[in-house]
């Protein structure tokens, strides 16, 4: 720790970053040059700290006892056995739960596998599809507040409620959507209905929805772009296309890896729209482990399987998430 | 190749036209959803099962009669706003300090943490949440409630502020700390009017996301706390797909959340963007 020697004035702006630097340690805080000019400086600064620890305490403890207790409690139930549907007190098994899921649970690999195909498609075509509305509705045109806004709705609509719509929407028999393909003259689809289409079309509605995500933030990064390699890139004789590639999409990626960050994570944890339509069907056509976990849990009552699924889907969203954040540090 | 002055110009304005096109018709089919649940719910069970779809048609209010004459819509509503504007409350009341010091701390690893509540799957929570819920006897109770929807909004809330804390200017802070404000005084007085606005951000977001919320209110309430996105879904187990019902149903769940974005859209796409620019 450095500090500079005490000027006639303290300086304040020394005194909040070396405090802050540290930690919450005294020691760091009773040679703070503050203490050269206050007396009592070391009582009050430890009196302050003792004021902004106090100012955390109720939000410590609801994050206790409604986020880590249940975590640590999950990870602790995952290495039993415990069925809820049944009186006996759960039974430690150790691994078994994950044994199993690892190398004997068929059912636990597709499900894997379909979140893993369904995150891919919904936030592949979001992150494309978002990046090329950020680029359209970046340009002037009139009423452009009015359009941005309308074009945000279906984000903050309510994922149940729309489900519901989509899937009188997509019906294949009396939904509009056939409807229009057949007055168009084109093939029928069979949407949430049909293995094959099931999941791609849960991932259009998580387009539908979470597109405008993505082109809000990557408007933010496209606003605060530096004008200067654009002047330089134009007096160059660059064409619209090598402008685009070479300048902006590279100085926008850390604004689309976030975007591609926060829909990643939710897209994998995609929920409300597969239990409001299809429930993890036909059969288990669309059964994600988000879905598989829920099941198990609460219409099983497989507690202690449940929690080993949960345990190994938190430790997958990890996994890509640490990537992802490796990605957007790292020049490529 | 020469290009005549007024045909580059004549170019230009059909470009304009073009991309003007372009942006309706997008704006047409992300809409399309929406229009068509409002169409639908103005629509007889006949009309919506006509095929080809009636587009002209004399609306009528039987399926809004319904949702709140023959279903309890109105409570399911009031359910939803307790528990939104509740755990948005109590978000901020316990959030923001939580941010001021976290601010005043420089915690950077605290940003790991929200990222950690945000990774956590949901369904994680449910067993635990349902023993401690059920010992206190607290299963079904809006506290409960209140307290579940709290984990959505507390993590945005405070990962909003500790940003816009860590903004505020440090002289105003210092002067007034020389001045003899306490640490909860320079809270109130300096550092909490100059975040208004990230505040009012961040309160819109928590209370759209909790009024969205299904699946912990799915778990935890009650038949009398039931906020609408449950509701809506055991609406359609009930009546077999009444389509117009249905339809009207979500119109009422959905609404308040689109005004609300209409109304004070600055706000939101500020607070959305500032994920992407604070991350």
């Amino acid at each position: 720790m450095e500090f500079k020697p005490p000027a006639m004035l303290p300086d304040l702006n020394d005194w909040m970053s070396t405090k802050a630097s540290g930690t919450m340690n005294q020691s760091v805080v009773k040679v703070s040059p503050f203490s050269q000019f206050f007396r009592n400086s070391t009582r009050m600064v430890r009196t302050r700290n003792a004021s902004f620890v106090a100012m955390m305490i109720p939000a410590v403890l609801i994050i206790i006892l409604m986020m880590v207790f249940p975590v640590l409690f999950t990870a602790y139930i995952s290495l039993h056995d415990w069925s809820a549907a049944t009186v006996k007190s759960p039974q430690w098994v150790a691994f078994a739960n994950y044994e199993q899921l690892l190398f004997s649970d068929a059912r636990f690999h597709s499900a894997f596998l379909r979140t893993i195909y369904l995150t891919a498609i919904a936030t592949g075509l979001e992150t494309i599809l978002g990046t090329a509305l950020a680029l359209l509705f970046h340009r002037e045109f009139v009423g452009r507040g009015l359009w941005r806004t309308l074009l945000l709705l279906p984000m903050v609509t309510t994922p149940v409620a729309m489900s519901l719509i989509w899937l009188l929407i997509l019906d294949p028999s009396a939904g509009v959507v056939n409807w229009g393909l057949r007055a168009l003259g084109l093939p029928l689809g069979t949407w949430l209905n049909k293995t094959a289409t099931v999941l791609p079309s849960l991932a259009m509605i998580d387009i539908w929805q979470w597109s405008p995500l993505v082109m809000i933030m990557v408007l933010a990064g496209l606003s605060m772009l530096p004008t200067e390699p654009f002047e330089a890139a134009a007096i160059d004789g660059a064409t619209p296309w090598q402008t685009f590639w070479k300048i902006t999409l590279p100085m926008l990626r850390p604004y689309i890896v976030i975007a591609v960050l926060f829909r990643l994570i939710d897209s994998l944890k995609t929920f409300d729209i597969i239990f409001a339509t299809t429930q993890g069907g036909p059969g288990t056509a669309s059964e994600t482990l988000n879905l598989y976990a829920y099941t198990t849990a609460f219409t099983y009552f497989r507690l202690g399987y449940a929690s080993a699924i949960l345990v190994l889907f938190f430790a997958l969203i990890l996994a890509v998430s640490l990537v992802l954040i490796r990605l957007r540090r790292e020049p490529w | 190749m020469v290009t005549h002055p007024s045909g580059r110009r004549l170019r230009a304005r059909l470009g304009s036209f073009l991309q003007y096109v372009l942006v309706i018709a997008i704006v047409l089919v992300f809409s399309f959803p929406i229009l068509w649940m409002l169409l639908m719910s103005f629509k007889t069970q006949v009309q919506n099962l006509a095929f080809p779809p009636v587009i002209i048609f004399t609306p009528t209010l039987e399926n809004y009669q319904n949702a709140f004459v023959q279903n309890p819509f109105l409570k399911f509503s009031i359910n939803s706003f307790v528990v939104a504007a509740g755990s948005t409350l109590l978000g901020l009341l316990v959030g923001a300090p939580m941010a001021y010091a976290v601010a005043h701390f420089k915690r950077q690893d605290m940003a790991f943490f929200i990222l950690l509540a945000r990774i956590l799957p949901g369904i994680s929570y449910l067993v635990p949440w349902f023993i401690i819920f059920n010992t206190l006897q607290l299963i079904g109770s809006y506290v409960a409630l209140i307290l579940t929807h709290l984990t959505v909004g507390l993590p945005i809330i405070t990962w909003m502020l500790i940003g816009a804390f860590e903004d505020v200017p440090s002289e105003l802070e210092d002067a007034a700390l020389i001045d003899g404000c306490g640490v909860f005084a320079t809270f109130r007085m300096i550092a909490l009017p100059l975040t208004t606005p990230v505040m009012i951000s961040a309160s819109i977001i928590a209370f759209i996301f909790s009024w969205n919320n299904f699946l912990f209110s799915l778990i935890i309430a009650g038949p009398d706390t039931q906020p609408l996105p449950v509701a809506i879904f055991q609406f359609l187990s009930y009546m077999n797909i009444n389509w117009g019902g249905l339809a009207a149903a979500a119109t009422l769940v959905t609404t308040p959340t689109m005004i609300i974005t209409l109304v004070a859209q600055r706000y939101i796409v500020s607070g959305f963007s500032l994920g992407a620019v604070k991350g």
